[in-house]
């Protein structure tokens, strides 16, 4: 793997993510690329699901809820430090989502969409009603657990150089499936499923791994982001924007694709910098990101790296 | 124990109306094995529709059925050759997602224009009153016209020519083609039906609740809920799921509260589509 170009690619990505806003302490830097770190892992592991095994899931924002949760419980009410928390965040995600996996991915196609929507819905009825987890006002954390990290404003960098450290643990996550048996048995099941279990490819039990897989760093940029803004409750931790929004980053860039996935992150978090700013647009961001999709959908369903593709056939052998 | 039965005559009142919001949705599924993800937004379209035309024109709430009926079919139609035509026949998830695009765009601009305020539409009619128990007239009302409409598209889709024609579609595209019928005409026509079946289920569960612009994702998982109980692409079959959700409710709303309904009836979504992957009602594929 360390002599493929594709693995360099990835590092330079980081090098670039952590060295530019540290040159200088550019805060507002630091910001937008700590959201597109966040827009990277959510689109990054939706791909897993989206581009790889051809099912989509509208509930991807679940993982990242549920991760937020479960990270600012254990900070709040059993004083767990910050990495421990995210680690059993992380696997305790992905740990409920194999078990429902193991449910739900026997439905197959749009039934599994369905399903997806249902536990965006299952769920956030779930936490508003759970006690212990503050039900619709949530949990507030005290700024004192920024402590341990050398107050709130190095806080904030260790925080960001996480987020960045969990968008490269994503692509290279994607290209490490992509490149293995595994990945080839998801890309066909994404093909034709019928075909695949024919030929020997377990597709229950594919389908139920790589959901659970695309569950865990989605679980952690979750609750290192709601780690971040101290505060956590349901409408925020199961807002559907965001997981709309990796739907059409990953539309955008070229599902089943690493490079393109990212280069759609980065292009989307700069559009909606862009439309956020100027008044008239503010209020119709999901507009636009419908738009967006729908055009892609109708006119270029390969996306951007379709496009790359078909012009430089030969970077096809090293932008995966 | 008549509070429970009434709960459950309620229920199974109200059932009807949810099984109507669901006969579009496994219409549209029937005909071109497409899932209309624009199906809550065309509902709350419905309801906006029966505020604004009942508020604004001060006509009676249930004249508003005939306009929202014809005005949703010419909103199918345009959702069609926007969105669906150029995915029919295409990976279910291409047409997952350009209904879902449409949805965005049109919950995106109603939350821009009105926000999500409470809307409310008065409806005077006087209730059914058996011992202590009244049962609300819009109940019964709404109900009867949802078996109606109901009734009506049984009718239409068993002895109509373009009834039959779409049932034709359903079972064979490609052999309906070949005897002459102009499927792409009538794939645009189903949706417009399954629209304006939207549209209305919308009109007529406005003047039972109030409802906000973002109210129709629940109704939309409620739908689907239906049609899974009902069998996809059966649409009296979805009138039998319907009755069977509305029942659940009416049975579990004394002993739960309200906020857990949602969670049960998703578990029950999720069993109902493990253990039946065609629906509990569920007749031969193509039997539309």
């Amino acid at each position: 793997m360390l002599r493929r170009p594709f693995f360099w690619i990835i590092a330079l990505v980081i090098a670039v993510f952590v060295a530019a806003p540290a040159i200088g302490d550019n805060v507002e830097l630091r910001e937008s690329l700590a959201l597109a770190a966040v827009y990277i892992t959510l689109a990054s592991n939706l791909n897993l699901m989206l581009g790889y095994a051809g099912y989509i899931n509208f509930g991807s924002i679940v993982f990242f809820g549920l991760g937020g949760y479960i990270c600012i419980w254990l900070v709040n009410s059993y004083a767990w430090s910050l990495a421990a928390s995210l680690v059993a965040a992380g696997i305790g995600v992905s740990v409920l989502s194999f078990i429902f996996g193991v449910g739900i991915l026997r439905l197959r196609g749009p039934f599994f969409a369905l399903a997806t929507i249902g536990i965006v819905e299952g769920v956030q009825a779930f936490v508003e009603n759970f006690t212990p987890w503050g039900g619709s006002s949530g949990i507030y954390i005290s700024p004192q657990v920024f402590e341990p990290l050398g107050g709130s404003a190095r806080a904030l960098w260790v925080i960001y150089f996480a987020f960045v450290a969990v968008m490269g643990a994503s692509l290279y996550l994607s290209y490490a499936i992509k490149t293995s048996k595994f990945g080839l048995g998801l890309l066909a099941i994404g093909q034709n499923e019928d075909a695949a279990a024919i030929l020997g490819v377990p597709a229950p039990r594919y389908k139920a791994y790589v959901y659970s897989a695309s569950a865990f760093l989605p679980a952690i940029a979750g609750g290192l982001y709601f780690f971040k803004g101290a505060f956590i409750q349901p409408s925020d931790a199961f807002d559907l924007t965001l997981s709309t929004e990796a739907i059409v980053i990953c539309m955008l860039g070229g599902q089943g694709t690493v490079t393109g996935v990212a280069l759609g992150a980065y292009l989307y978090e700069e559009l909606r910098g862009y439309l956020l700013t100027s008044s008239t647009f503010s209020n119709f961001q999901l507009v636009i990101a419908g738009v967006l999709l729908l055009l892609i959908v109708l006119f270029f369903p390969s996306g951007l790296m379709g496009f790359v593709y078909s012009r430089f056939p030969r970077l096809k052998r090293v932008l995966e | 124990m008549l509070g429970i039965l009434a709960s459950i005559i309620d229920g199974v009142l109200v059932g009807l109306v949810y099984g109507l919001a669901a006969m579009g949705l496994t219409l549209i599924w029937g005909v071109m094995d497409v899932i209309n993800l624009t199906h809550g937004a065309m509902i709350v379209a419905g309801m906006m529709a029966l505020y604004l035309l009942a508020n604004a024109l001060g006509i009676s709430p249930y004249l508003t059925l005939p306009p929202v009926l014809i005005g949703g079919f010419f909103v199918g139609v345009a959702l069609y050759w926007v969105a669906i035509h150029r995915m029919v026949g295409r990976p279910p998830l291409m047409s997952l997602l350009s209904t879902f695009a449409v949805n965005l765009i049109l919950i995106g601009v109603a939350t821009a224009v009105w926000g999500t305020a409470l809307f409310n539409v008065d409806v005077a009619l006087p209730g059914v009153t058996i011992g202590r128990y009244t049962f609300p007239g819009p109940h019964i009302l709404a109900a009867a016209l949802a078996a109606l409409i109901a009734g009506l598209l049984y009718v239409f889709l068993h002895y109509t020519r373009t009834g039959k024609a779409m049932r034709a579609v359903a079972n064979n595209r490609e052999a309906a083609e070949l005897v002459g019928i102009p499927t792409t005409r009538l794939l645009a026509i189903s949706v417009g039906v399954g629209v304006a079946l939207a549209g209305v289920s919308g009109m007529l569960i406005g003047t039972l609740f109030p409802f906000t612009i973002l109210s129709g994702d629940g109704y939309q998982l409620k739908g689907f809920i239906v049609t899974v109980l009902g069998g996809f692409g059966n649409p009296v079959g979805a009138l039998l799921g319907g009755v069977a959700l509305g029942l659940l409710e009416g049975l579990v709303t004394p002993f739960v509260p309200v906020s857990w309904t949602l969670v049960i009836e998703f578990a029950l979504f999720v069993l109902v589509l493990i253990a039946f992957p065609g629906g509990i009602f569920a007749s031969r594929r193509g039997a539309l």
